[in-house]
């Protein structure tokens, strides 16, 4: 029998919506799984920032990099090659997505004026320029070059250096370099849960 | 295409053996272990879990408790309940993951009228299928662990997918993967209870006594299975000691079904031949 493609096709549909008739239905053999949400997406190798263990973790961002692209964070989870956690994370690290998509995020500088009761927002430079002004005037006012002994210290003990608990290695490096040159003994790290 | 055999289907007869695309493929059996003892209470894997599928964080009412929630929700799958038990004048503190066991036996699905909306997988995942819930609440009942939950806004019943997006393309759930304390592991079933059988091996010689698997044989067994170092009181770790579907809902799926089906046909046949014996009904006056 000669069948043409017209024809084949013909038959080949009527013969599944047959079968489907009669409880073939080939869809829920096929059931789809839901979506792997990270499937396509960036992955890009990190520190979590928030204690001094250092878990490295995977954040995925959405698109493939491309150019017209803005990327935003769709899902963190541990890095399995990381010999520290081995893919594991705290309930910490893995809420991690919300710590970069957050309309709570501060963004820009606010200021809060001694006695004011709300924050404005600044610049940088104002912002930059006000701290350091401070930090001058406060080591003006207390640093000490020798000891009640005559001794040579180099000290000042009028001011004090908290380190962020989501500073990085080099970040740290940085604000001890700080330290030492201010003289500042007071020196302690939020580097822990 | 991720595509994922399929075991059973609510309210539909057994698919029979699995055919069409893949379906040469070999399907292992995947289970959670989860080694209680181990436990630390830190909540990793419920935030892992709401991350994962995009839930929101709720905040709840201050319960005296610090467990996160005092239940599952719709949108919550993955509670530590933090029990506290009492032992010979000891307090027993015991942490335990709660969340869909995966029974070999599943009452949610035995229990669902929705064709479709219940899908149990080769790999022995129960998943809920949203698109053809009816919101009839149904498996509610079915479930000896009282696991589903109706959402009151989109009456769909949702529960824990045991990550079956992430299992299907070789991943491990998301909880599994995030728990610290390696409490949690993920493999093949046949793996996963050889593990539990050692580390229940390794408490007893640690003096541990009472130590045992919980896997429950009232459900066929599970595919989420608990060692526990009191399993002679399952039920201090907030799971039931005997689970079972349900007489109710086994009685109404099975025996009723047959003779509500008996007996609708016996009506039709009844019909039928009164009216072939006797015709239609006729008044005297209409005869006469």
């Amino acid at each position: 029998m000669e069948l043409s493609r017209r024809g084949f096709l013909r038959a080949a549909s009527s013969g599944a919506a047959l079968t489907t008739a009669f409880g073939f239905d080939a869809r829920p053999a096929l059931a789809q799984a839901r979506e792997l949400k990270i499937s396509r997406t960036t992955q890009t190798h990190s520190i979590c920032p928030y204690c001094a263990v250092s878990c490295s973790v995977i954040i995925h961002t959405l698109g493939d990099k491309a150019r017209n692209v803005t990327p935003t964070v769709v899902h963190v989870e541990g890095d399995p090659d990381s010999p520290i956690n081995r893919g594991t994370l705290c309930s910490k690290g893995l809420s991690l997505k919300q710590f970069v998509v957050n309309d709570q995020r501060l963004t820009r500088p606010l200021y809060r004026a001694p006695g004011a009761s709300d924050w404005k927002p600044i610049s940088w430079e104002e912002a930059l320029d006000r701290m350091a002004r401070l930090i001058k005037t406060t080591r003006n006012a207390g640093f000490e070059e020798k000891d009640g002994q005559g001794r040579l210290v180099n000290r000042l003990t009028n001011m004090a250096i908290i380190g962020g608990c989501t500073d990085t290695n080099e970040i740290n490096y940085l604000l001890g370099k700080f330290r030492f040159a201010l003289g500042v003994l007071a020196y302690e790290n939020q580097a822990r849960l | 295409m991720n595509t994922t055999l399929v075991k059973a289907i609510s309210a539909s007869p057994a698919p029979g053996p699995p055919f069409g695309p893949g379906a040469a493929k070999q399907t292992h059996t995947v289970a959670k272990l989860i080694d209680t003892t181990t436990c630390i209470g830190c909540k990793a894997c419920e935030v892992a879990c709401q991350e994962w599928n995009d839930q929101p964080f709720l905040i709840g009412a201050f319960e005296g408790t610090y467990q996160t929630l005092t239940d599952l929700t719709p949108s919550f799958w993955n509670l530590i309940k933090f029990n506290e038990a009492e032992q010979e004048g000891h307090l027993l503190w015991l942490m335990a993951k709660y969340q869909c066991m995966h029974c070999v036996d599943p009452g949610c699905l035995k229990a669902c009228p929705a064709p479709g909306a219940i899908v149990q997988y080769t790999n022995g995942i129960v998943d809920f299928n949203a698109e053809n819930c009816i919101g009839c609440g149904y498996c509610m009942t079915g479930c000896p662990f009282d696991v589903p939950k109706l959402h009151p806004r989109t009456k769909k019943v949702q529960k824990c997918t045991l990550c079956s997006d992430r299992v299907s393309v070789g991943l491990e759930p998301a909880c599994i993967k995030a728990c610290p304390t390696n409490c949690l592991s993920f493999g093949t079933r046949e793996d996963l209870l050889a593990k539990a059988e050692a580390r229940v091996e390794a408490l007893k010689d640690e003096g541990r006594s009472e130590s045992g698997i919980y896997n429950p044989p009232g459900v066929g067994g599970t595919h989420v299975v608990y060692v526990l170092a009191h399993a002679d009181h399952p039920e201090n770790y907030g799971l039931p000691r005997d689970p079972a579907i349900p007489w109710t809902v086994a009685l109404w799926k099975g025996p009723l079904k047959w003779l509500g089906n008996l007996v609708l046909l016996g009506g039709i046949l009844g019909t039928f031949f009164h009216y072939v014996r006797y015709g239609p009904r006729r008044y005297k006056d209409e005869t006469g």
